[in-house]
């Protein structure tokens, strides 16, 4: 405090009115309690450094719950051990704000322990003030992660075994051996000297933050009379005697005079560059109704099976987009999860001219199986007068039922004679359009492109569609005209939305 | 018009950033995990925030941060990480601050499987969290509605200062469908409320501590007197030819797309069939099956799980006209056909 | 104004938890339990400043927990090292 006067921080308000209507000058600390000394060198740090109209304090749960009663800043309360993770969502919010939180050791180092790894691991330009009493004070006394070996708690009535509860945990010690955080500090509260030198290391822990260098975290060794059942000035001694010899006072990490700070800046992004960003219409405008192409459209079930690869759910989605181009409602459901990475995939596709109910294809009006399970699977589902592709590269088979249309075709294999095995989807898609003709081969050609970036593979798979309509023209005799699915039954739904009145 | 042919939790990622939504703190989770891998491409280049949290603790409490921060913020999981979601829900909750959460559902109990349910019913539409509040819940049945009612989930989140939560299901998330997105955007004005790091908004206060007993019984009332409020103002469903119907199917989310094919097979041969789905399941439509129950229709609830809603269907009309109820869990999802059957049963 | 160079200690009686932890800091010793033994409005035998022998040196200020119980005048001359030291 750069004055000769030493008294109470602007920081802190006038009267503690958030606390109770009168007599609400002190604090609702126990006497000679550690956070007191905490608190009263946190507001003269924001006091020296400028900072209480730039800073949130994010409390915990514990005595210092009620950090807010005090603080003439910006106050959040966190659940129990969450305050680093709120912390980081007001920061990330507001990068110029002073984010801190005030955890004790309960909060910080038993129920908070992943929070508070992850921030410091992430290096959130926070500053962290961690109060280690040893014990739980709000909740009467019990034991906590730093409860030292021995001490009598009111949940280790026979003492902290390390058998029992393991050993008290170094916070400090755990968190020096990440690469993120700036400094990391230990200091205790039990005299003068150790109360002085605390003041620095809180005043360093908040500056670090305004100059953007990154995580500081100070750990404060704080006397519980109350709760260790003692006189303050026991207290001061057994932190002396006691939790300093385990927890050793020292700078754990310092880097605040190397480190490059950091000041990232709120953007805001113009519309333009927001619809481009989100890639808005990427599809562009959905052409005119083509009458030939869907005059004798009724609502078609797809379903296309094969192992991860043979690009069935892309086909799927190519499909689909290709029918919504030609203004047709469409849906696409995959087989999702474990599936998709390796074994059997499946995808469904509706498309209709009118609202699409049910978008699961339970009985499709056409299969492509592109290999054996997939087959085994389906065949018996096919509505019958259906048609099923069958990818005759892989399936050897013939399909068992005859009251259904079945193409075979060697999707693999035409692949493979242009070089791209992993193209039969777009064989597929070629050979299907050209043998239903429910949608333009070039509506299909359309889409292909914008789902692949290079423009070599662009014109491969181009070649392939090229491939599987050839290939029907020179191999099937008496090709369908449409699909031959049964007439649709649906009627168009007429939805209404509205608030009930 | 133009349209994209995306995936519902896709859908959802666009809607929430052209809601205002800058902040995304999320875990993955199958089959949620493609809203945090939207959110991952689609935030950060327009300057918004995304992280991929340690836990979905850690994704609740980061959401807490931001919305107390006075940003819009989004968070996204399945049902084992809305059970882990509910402690901060209340706590948001509580502390009347608004944010969004998406839970597309998976089957459970446990870790299930990834397939689609809806036994995050009663976790959700109920409060899962401790203490008395509600969550605004929102089902939508295509990709277009996890567009649109992520945006409203957004405007009502902020109108109640309340969490809002849109309920998906498997399917509705990893469907693809044309949607159509709107080419505007909302600016999120400063709260009055908030924290933004300067001397204007220092003296606001976040919190959900209310020490005497008085107190937080005048803030418990109050957060009921919104409630109630949501309840006469917010109420959304959809109607598909009910009123001469006979027997009124009640389902929502994919459930309801399934049933709209049955009224459609029903209707053509000749049944009185009509549909009734839950848009908000909180506030529920209870007036309207009221109404409903009044003309003398009877019901058939179908649902993804353990007769959840159905309890709100019996609530709502005091089964004064017999409620029938079809069920299937475990990620089993019926066809269309399996449920006329089950309708015919019920109806002329 | 009491005389600006004289360092001096000002103890609020209705803010005093008695914790004595000024006390025991206190090199000149001249911080006392109140010799009137009576109780402050929190129930507590509040400690005052003997008067005299002050020497400013602020440490009853930063070991006493209370934000507003102390409050220590330094003398003026010591305001540049304060200043430092800050």
């Amino acid at each position: 405090m750069a004055s000769n006067v030493l008294k109470k921080a602007e920081s802190f308000f006038d009267h503690f009115e958030r606390w109770r209507p009168t007599q609400n000058q002190t604090t609702h600390y126990c006497p000679g309690c550690g956070h007191g000394n905490a608190h009263k060198l946190i507001a003269e740090a924001l006091d020296d450094l400028g900072l209480a109209d730039r800073s949130i304090l994010v409390s915990p749960v514990g005595c210092s719950v009620f950090a807010y009663y005090y603080f003439d800043v910006g106050n959040v309360q966190a659940a129990h051990g969450r305050a680093p993770a709120v912390a980081t969502g007001l920061k990330r919010s507001h990068p110029q704000s002073i984010v801190m939180t005030y955890q004790g050791d309960g909060d910080l180092a038993s129920i908070g322990g992943l929070e508070i790894l992850h921030a410091a691991n992430r290096g959130e330009n926070m500053t962290v003030f961690f109060i280690n009493n040893a014990i739980y004070g709000m909740t009467g006394g019990q034991m906590a992660a730093t409860s030292l070996i021995g001490m009598k708690t009111t949940t280790s009535p026979y003492g902290r075994s390390v058998e029992n509860d393991g050993w008290p945990l170094r916070v400090c010690e755990l968190l020096a051996t990440l690469p993120a955080p700036v400094y990391i500090e230990r200091c205790h509260l039990a005299d003068a000297k150790g109360i002085m030198s605390c003041r620095k290391a809180v005043k360093k822990a908040i500056k670090n933050q305004a100059d953007g260098k990154g995580f500081s975290f100070v750990e404060i060794l704080a006397p519980c009379p109350t709760g260790w059942k003692m006189t303050p000035l026991e207290a001061e001694k057994w932190v002396k005697e006691k939790m300093i010899p385990y927890y050793p006072i020292q700078v754990f990490k310092d880097e605040s005079a190397t480190r490059e700070g950091r000041f990232p800046q709120p953007r805001e992004v113009a519309d333009d560059e927001l619809w481009k960003a989100l890639d808005l219409g990427l599809f562009g405008e959905t052409h005119p109704y083509d009458e030939p192409f869907v005059k004798n459209f009724s609502t078609t079930h797809f379903k296309f099976a094969g192992f991860g690869g043979q690009g069935v759910l892309t086909g799927g989605v190519i499909l689909a987009a290709a029918g919504m181009q030609e203004n047709l409602e469409v849906s696409w459901i995959p087989s999702y999860g474990p599936e998709m990475r390796g074994g059997t995939a499946n995808a469904s596709v509706v498309l209709s001219k009118d609202p699409i109910g049910s978008p699961l294809v339970v009985n499709p009006d056409v299969l492509v199986a592109m290999n054996d399970p997939s087959l085994d699977s389906f065949e018996d589902t096919v509505r019958p007068g259906g048609i099923v592709f069958v990818n005759s590269s892989i399936i050897a088979r013939k399909l068992r039922r005859s009251d259904v249309d079945v193409i075979y075709v060697p999707l693999t294999d035409i692949a493979a004679e242009q070089g791209l095995t992993a193209g039969a989807n777009a064989v597929l898609l070629g050979a299907l359009m050209e043998y239903t003709k429910l949608l333009p081969i070039a509506t299909i050609k359309e889409i292909i492109p914008l789902g692949i970036k290079r423009k070599q593979l662009i014109d491969a798979n181009l070649r392939l569609v090229d491939a599987g309509v050839e290939w029907i023209q020179n191999n099937v005799k008496g090709r369908k005209q449409s699909v031959t699915v049964p007439p649709s039954k649906q009627t168009a739904a007429t939805p209404v939305m509205f608030p009930e009145k | 018009m133009q349209k994209e042919l995306i995936k519902g939790n896709e859908a959802v990622v666009k809607g929430a950033i052209l809601a205002g939504c800058s902040q995304y703190y999320g875990y993955p989770i199958t089959p949620a995990s493609e809203i945090a891998q939207a959110a991952s491409r689609y935030l950060p280049p327009v300057g918004g925030t995304f992280i991929q949290a340690e836990s979905e603790v850690a994704a609740i409490n980061m959401v807490y941060g931001a919305a107390s921060a006075g940003m819009r913020a989004l968070t996204a999981s399945s049902g084992p990480g809305i059970s882990l979601k509910q402690e901060g829900l209340s706590y948001i909750a509580a502390a009347e601050l608004p944010c969004v959460v998406v839970d597309v559902m998976r089957a459970g109990p446990g870790l299930g499987n990834i397939w689609p349910e809806q036994g995050d019913y009663h976790q959700v539409v109920w409060g899962g969290g401790h203490g008395n509040y509600k969550c605004v819940v929102l089902a939508p049945n295509c990709a277009q509605e996890m567009c649109d009612l992520t945006m409203l989930a957004f405007d009502l989140a902020d109108k109640y200062r309340n969490p809002a939560i849109v309920l998906a299901d498997g399917y509705v998330g990893q469907m693809m469908e044309p949607v159509v997105f709107p080419h505007k955007r909302v600016k999120v004005p400063r709260r009055d409320w908030a924290l933004y790091g300067d001397a204007e908004s220092k003296r606001n206060v976040i919190s959900s501590i209310h020490m005497s007993t008085e107190s937080l019984e005048k803030h418990n009332n109050k957060l009921q007197g919104k409630y109630a409020e949501m309840e006469r103002s917010e109420v959304r469903f959809q109607e598909i030819k009910t009123e001469d119907a006979d027997l009124v199917l009640v389902g929502y989310g994919i459930v309801s797309r399934l049933l709209q094919s049955v009224v459609e097979m029903l209707r053509a041969e000749g049944k009185r069939v009509g549909l009734l789905r839950p848009i908000t399941l909180f506030p529920f439509c209870s007036k309207r099956l009221s109404e409903l129950t009044t003309q003398g229709k009877h019901f058939l609830v179908v649902e993804l799980s353990n007769g959840q809603m159905l309890k709100d269907v019996q609530l709502a009309t005091k089964e004064a006209t017999p409620i029938h109820f079809y069920n299937r869990m475990g990620g089993a999802v019926p066809s269309v056909d399996e449920l006329a059957n089950v309708a015919r049963k019920y109806v002329k | 104004m009491t005389d600006n160079n004289v360092p001096r200690v000002e103890i609020v009686p209705n803010l005093c938890k008695a914790c004595q932890r000024c006390i025991e800091a206190c090199a000149p010793g001249v911080i006392v339990t109140n010799p009137e033994r009576a109780f402050n409005e929190l129930g507590y035998m509040w400690v005052v400043y003997t008067g005299e022998g002050c020497t400013g040196c602020g440490v009853c200020f930063y070991v006493c927990p209370e934000p507003g119980a102390i409050t220590v005048y330094k003398r003026e001359r010591d305001k540049k090292a304060v200043a430092q030291e800050a």
